[in-house]
């Protein structure tokens, strides 16, 4: 009796523990990766948003013209930024939730590391010299989708190999939305690349599907790129982040379940409503509109979630730099998954399409959420991954956090006034009928706000160096973890 | 791991049991707001479905019971803007466009239809109200290179400068210079000339001589003293007013190179009431004649 308390003691305690080997030196990597691209991503959005405001800044060269850089800034951020954060993520929690190593080992997870990063640098290189299939968010060419597609499969078997071995009788939540994440990512991309080649050994392709059909895939594609990649994956982020920085339970475990099925059956079927007024059926719009609409509560879960979890750990938005930019930026969520479902709306839209104003919403989003979830991820994950004690700076912390909140307000408000002016504007008539204004009329009137926007992204840039500062001088100088170090990346 | 189920000491509610590395789970029930607005909204997407064209069938899609399209929606719009503008549009269509300018009400619609044709369509070249910019002809002042009268304008819009148009205004200055008309001593004797007229010359010598180049190369077109003639297109060189520059080296690349400044024909572009709005606009920029 006693002999076998004894042994399930210890049993318990094994499991409790006992620290598997896990491969961290890739999720270092993807963090020092995500850091980098996304100050790039960021510079790169201040030089077009100053190119929008002075039109000189385009230097007359074709390289560095509007056209070019701005699929490079939105790769950049998105693809780069936002997909290396991922990479870190998803290799981090997935090893810590099923309590064992990657799948694979180390080699599986480097191949996708340094094959997604040859996917990158390819993408930006094609769009620099014009080399794109000018589809939105999907302007890689044809033999960088195929390179890309064997990464993302690899990624899915190491990440799915993973959870196939845990060692945990469930799967935790947050692996849910990061396997939606891949899964979906994997199935979008290949749907919305099915391309023939004009010719072997040219760069040039065109779609399958041509006119409407091609739009339509396109958005179902670009609607999904922000549902799966950019609101699931960093859900999943989320749910393991804040908890773990928290350091209190998970609020509801039902709404995570009901929301994460309604939030990826409903997304699926949202794109539609980026093509309000459009050549594509009426029907199609109905539906697109509708799913947007049934999408918001759904989407709102993620933040219930999020911010209950808080209950009875407040204060530590106080001392917690993970969680003060973790916590902001489930605020940004649940502000932009409402003002997405409303914008859907046709009469909404009719306003609203077109205009700035639909890139102050995706700015709140990107900036907002994703940019500031990465952010608190990054704060968390460093100190760890290097053993350190913790940051090397607090006040860097506060300034970070409050010089790009402030760059996030002044880019999303200039872009609601500007947007919200150009759409009235556009649609102004004077007393017999006639237009109101000419559209060059309502470029002039929209300057000051292009300069307030180039401002705004200039202080989020400020922002994200000075966490770069801060996260080097954490990992060079700061001061070593007490305890021992983790045992890392024993591959 | 068995699951092991606790009660959370600050929110009272009992764990679901399970732990992935330290992060446990509330059991808390669906908040009842959440749920009731979600079905709220699936309640309105189902009525929006029976109102309006949403899902599709085999043979084509269910149409709403509101019988709304976004083409009808369209048309009824135009239709409507049509019908609004249709008492002054026949009026301006039946109407001489001397008539159009001395009726107030005719003129103040003709003035706000012009505005909005102009900022769309010609603002581009001849600059907001047009002001103009080099190469395209100021409208706002009354030196005018085809005419500043009211039937002079309407002409020029209806079939353009310089075009494809059998129609358009057309004349051809000479390449003085590149054609080897002219050698550069008596370009710059000319160009002199044409400063003279605007009392801008810096060689008097080369201003006289000049004149006599002028005499026999430029007065056929630009007229006795360089005042141009509407005729033909050809511009007032003595007014100091330029298309494309007054200075001296501007003037001597003209005259080597000559000019062909072009203008589309707006007929078949834009209806016939729109363009004699529009020329009763430019006639009032500030210069018509």
């Amino acid at each position: 009796m006693a002999a076998t308390a004894a042994t399930m003691d210890g049993a318990f305690r094994a499991q409790a523990h006992a620290t598997p080997a896990y491969n961290d030196d890739v999720v270092k990597a993807a963090c020092i990766a995500t850091a980098f691209w996304g100050c790039v991503g960021f510079l790169v959005g201040v030089v077009i948003a100053s190119q929008l405001a002075w039109p000189v800044m385009n230097l007359g060269l074709e390289w560095t013209s509007f056209g070019r850089l701005r699929p490079l800034h939105t790769s950049a951020v998105i693809f780069a930024f936002g997909g290396n954060a991922m990479l870190a993520a998803s290799f981090y929690i997935v090893q810590r939730t099923c309590r064992t190593g990657l799948f694979m080992g180390s080699a599986g997870a480097w191949f996708v590391f340094w094959g997604y990063q040859l996917f990158i640098v390819m993408a930006a290189l094609g769009y620099v010299l014009g080399i794109t299939s000018g589809k939105e968010y999907a302007e890689p060419e044809w033999f960088v989708d195929l390179w890309l597609t064997i990464v993302w499969v690899v990624y899915l078997v190491v990440y799915a190999g993973t959870l196939m071995k845990r060692e945990e009788p469930h799967i935790y939540v947050a692996n849910w939305f990061i396997l939606a994440f891949i899964i979906t990512v994997a199935m979008l991309h290949i749907g919305n690349n099915i391309q023939v080649p004009v010719s072997l050994f040219g760069w040039k392709s065109y779609t399958v599907p041509a006119g409407v059909q091609d739009a339509m895939i396109q958005w179902w594609y670009g609607h999904n790129a922000v549902g799966f990649f950019l609101t699931a994956g960093f859900l999943g982020m989320m749910y393991y982040f804040i908890p773990k920085a928290a350091g209190r339970p998970v609020y509801s475990y039902r709404l995570s379940i009901v929301h994460f099925w309604a939030l990826v059956f409903l997304y699926i079927w949202a794109g539609p409503h980026h093509l309000h007024y459009t050549a594509l059926p009426d029907w199609a719009q109905t539906l697109g509109m509708t799913f947007s609409i049934m999408l918001w509560m759904p989407s709102w879960g993620g933040m219930i979630n999020g911010l209950m979890t808080l209950a009875g750990a407040w204060d530590k938005l106080r001392t917690d730099a993970s969680l003060r930019f973790s916590v902001t930026a489930v605020a940004f969520y649940g502000m932009s998954t409402f003002e997405g479902p409303m914008m859907s709306i046709k009469a909404v839209n009719a306003l609203s399409h077109y205009t700035d104003w639909t890139i102050g919403h995706v700015h709140s989003g990107a900036m907002g959420w994703v940019g500031f979830v990465s952010f608190g991820m990054l704060y968390y994950l460093v100190p760890k991954l290097w053993g350190r004690a913790g940051l090397y700076s607090a006040k860097l912390v506060a300034w970070h956090f409050w010089i790009s909140t402030l760059g996030i307000v002044l880019y999303i408000t200039a872009m609601w006034v500007s947007g919200i002016m150009q759409g009235l504007m556009w649609r102004a008539y004077d007393e017999y009928g006639f237009l109101q204004y000419a559209f060059v009329e309502t470029v002039a009137a929209m300057h000051p706000f292009y300069v307030i926007r180039t401002l705004g992204g200039l202080l989020y840039l400020v922002g994200a160096l000075i966490m770069v500062v801060n996260l080097v001088k954490t990992v060079t100088s700061g001061e070593p973890e007490r305890a021992v170090a983790p045992a890392a990346a024993a591959a | 791991m068995p699951t092991k189920i606790e009660k959370d000491e600050i929110t009272g509610t009992d764990t679901t049991g399970h732990e992935w590395d330290g992060i446990k789970e509330l059991n808390t029930p669906l908040p009842k707001w959440w749920v009731w607005t979600f079905y709220a909204t699936i309640v309105w997407s189902i009525g929006y479905f029976i109102a309006y064209p949403s899902w599709p069938t085999l043979s084509g899609h269910t149409t709403g019971v509101l019988g709304w399209t976004q083409r009808g929606e369209i048309a009824e719009k135009l239709a409507e803007a049509k019908a609004q503008r249709a008492p002054f549009v026949n009026r301006i269509e039946q109407a001489p466009l001397d008539e159009i300018r001395r009726t107030p009400d005719l003129l103040n619609f003709a003035m706000a239809g012009g505005r909005s044709v102009f900022a769309e369509n010609c603002a581009p070249c001849h600059g907001a109200g047009g002001a103009g910019a080099k190469g395209y002809p100021n409208l706002a002042d009354d030196s005018w290179l085809w005419g500043g009268k009211l039937e002079d304008i309407h002409t020029t819009i209806v079939h353009g400068i310089r075009n494809a148009n059998a129609e358009s205004r057309t004349s051809v200055m000479p390449r003085f210079g590149a054609d080897g008309l002219l050698n550069a001593r008596q370009i710059d004797d000319v160009a002199e000339y044409v400063l003279s007229l605007s009392r801008r010359a810096t060689n008097a010598d080369g201003a006289k001589r000049g004149e006599a180049v002028f005499v026999e190369n430029c007065v056929a077109c630009h007229q006795e003293g360089g005042v141009g003639s509407t005729e033909i297109g050809a511009p007032n060189l003595a007014a100091n007013i330029w298309v494309y520059g007054g200075d001296k080296a501007t003037i001597v690349e003209t005259i080597r190179n000559s000019r062909a400044g072009a203008m589309p024909g707006w007929t078949g572009r834009l209806d016939d009431a729109t363009i004699k709005m529009l020329a009763v606009y430019v006639h009032a920029l500030g210069g018509g004649r």
